[in-house]
């Protein structure tokens, strides 16, 4: 006990102000936090659900994985991921104007160009990528041709980011070397920035097209094609089992995924 | 003198690159038939998507008023989310940095689960929730404590496998327990890195619940859910609107605090 004092005691008093004043935000947060969610205890039947879905996961319907009509397990999740692959090589591709508009120059922090170019790409990035998809929806029907455009124009706001990045940090001599010899901005372009900044923006690609596996496995929840529609379906007609081998199936592919491309990228950067 | 070095007729005409090609392209054409990629009809109707866009940009500013609840019952969903997440991710990870538990059979088998436990999207994660508990916040509060748990398990015990073994060293060579070594030599080391990846993982939950109210699970997306039924796109355009702000203002307000942590 008198030991405890001393300590404290030996804490300079402008210390022990800054704990107690972080220590009273924190407080303060946590307790707006609780009360703005309020806690009525579980529904009835949450413990027999968990149960239920425990019991799908280790008894999944495996007649569900293949049955050739392509609406099972192997066909939509191909369809999915050809969502992933399509939209993302979309991206890609849309995204190199994007991020050239967004690279900065020199060192001045406000720059007209590319902070404009930074905005944009950040109102792309924080508009949610299920409304993109309902509207896309809207225009090209149900299905998951929807799923790649949505895919598509919502990637290009972290593509867009990390390419414009990659950009800003390449390294400057060889379009230097090819001014000095005569080069124009076109070749200096192509000989020069491209070589030098291409597997960067190949390792983001494949790096976003792992995020995009796992988005477009539920782009399907709100009818934008690929596993989610099924998903969605055998969670609410409560048919668990069917619940489990879909859920095997995502974890499966998307551990696939991560593994091929992260082995991949290993090999480019 | 100056010879050229010859490259060989392979090479010359670029075989790999031109079968690399051939390959993408089969692949982009194949995708873009399983997907039923219509591109006359996306022409075709692309002014329904302008249409819908033009009637986002007049949004229904009176709307403003009725957003600000549920937008920060999002952030408190966030907030109470990652902190749960957290809790429970640290000692998990614990168990999982190599330096710490030199038993390979537990660190493969918590690492295991780790990993089942991030392939699992947010969305999903909320249907499941949803249908577990119920339709409210309380839903959305654990979907994001589990997708927070398995990012920040990760990212915490990365974080412990780089630290200083000198510490450690010392507190064992005067007779500390294992969890004497934990508290008093690895968490001081790793505490600064224990905040900064909780403020971006709250990033990152802010960003995702602002959808899964779509699903039931409470906050804004319940409202945006309805809006979008509802054909209402002034009002999503309002409720877009608003999450973009909150989410500047997190992270703003976390990154400043990040770069003064570290």
């Amino acid at each position: 006990m008198k030991s405890a004092t001393l300590t404290t005691n030996h804490l300079p008093k402008q210390k022990q102000l800054k704990w107690g004043f972080w220590f009273l935000i924190i407080a303060i947060l946590f307790g707006w936090a609780f009360a703005g969610v309020p806690f009525h205890g579980f529904q009835n039947s949450a413990a027999e659900i968990s149960k239920s879905i425990m019991y799908g996961i280790f008894h999944p319907d495996w007649a569900y994985v293949y049955d050739g009509s392509g609406e099972d397990l192997v066909g939509l999740t191909l369809q999915t991921l050809a969502m992933a692959f399509l939209g993302t090589f979309i991206s890609a591709l849309l995204s190199v104007p994007f991020a050239f508009w967004a690279a900065r120059k020199g060192s001045q922090r406000i720059h007209l160009r590319s902070t404009s170019g930074k905005v944009v790409l950040t109102l792309i990035r924080t508009f949610p990528e299920i409304v993109l998809a309902i509207m896309f929806i809207k225009a090209v029907g149900p299905g998951s041709f929807a799923g790649v455009l949505a895919v598509s124009v919502h990637s290009i706001g972290m593509l867009g980011k990390l390419f414009s990045e990659s950009i800003e940090n390449m390294d400057g001599g060889p379009g230097e070397a090819l001014t000095s010899a005569g080069g124009n901005h076109a070749q200096t372009l192509t000989f020069a920035t491209l070589p030098t900044v291409i597997p960067e923006f190949l390792s983001y690609t494949l790096y976003r097209f792992e995020i995009a596996v796992r988005s477009a496995s539920i782009l399907g929840m709100v009818g934008a094609g690929g596993i989610g529609t099924p998903l969605l379906f055998a969670i609410q007609t409560r048919s668990w089992s069917r619940v489990g081998i879909i859920l095997l199936g995502i974890i499966v592919t998307v551990t696939l995924i991560d593994f091929v491309s992260g082995s991949i990228r290993k090999r480019l950067v | 003198m100056n010879e050229v070095p010859k490259r060989s007729f392979v090479q010359r005409i670029h075989l790999k690159l031109i079968i690399w090609l051939g390959l993408f392209i089969g692949l982009v054409y194949w995708t873009a038939s399983l997907t039923g990629v219509n591109l006359v009809m996306f022409f075709e109707n692309f002014d329904q998507f302008t249409a819908l866009l033009d009637k986002m940009a007049r949004p229904d500013w009176s709307y403003t008023q009725l957003v600000i609840n549920p937008i920060l019952q999002t952030v408190q969903m966030a907030l109470i989310g990652t902190t749960i997440g957290t809790l429970i991710a640290i000692p998990f990870s614990v168990l999982a940095a190599r330096n710490i538990v030199k038993n390979p059979f537990i660190r493969t088998i918590i690492r295991f689960i780790l990993n089942l436990v991030r392939t699992l999207p947010d969305l999903m994660l909320a249907a499941l929730f949803v249908a577990i508990v119920g339709i409210g916040p309380i839903a959305g509060v654990f979907t994001l404590a589990v997708f927070s748990f398995g990012m920040i398990s990760k990212l915490f015990y990365e974080a412990i496998e780089t630290i200083d073994e000198g510490p450690l060293e010392a507190l064992q060579a005067t007779g500390a327990n294992r969890s004497q070594v934990v508290i008093f030599a690895v968490i001081p080391q790793v505490f600064n890195y224990f905040i900064s990846y909780f403020l971006y993982t709250f990033e990152i939950n802010v960003r995702a619940s602002t959808v899964l109210g779509y699903l039931g699970a409470g906050g804004i997306g319940v409202y945006l859910q309805r809006s979008l039924n509802e054909f209402a796109y002034d009002k999503t355009a309002i409720i877009i609107l608003a999450i973009l702000v909150v989410v500047l203002i997190i992270d703003t307000i976390s990154n400043t605090m990040r770069e003064r942590l570290l």
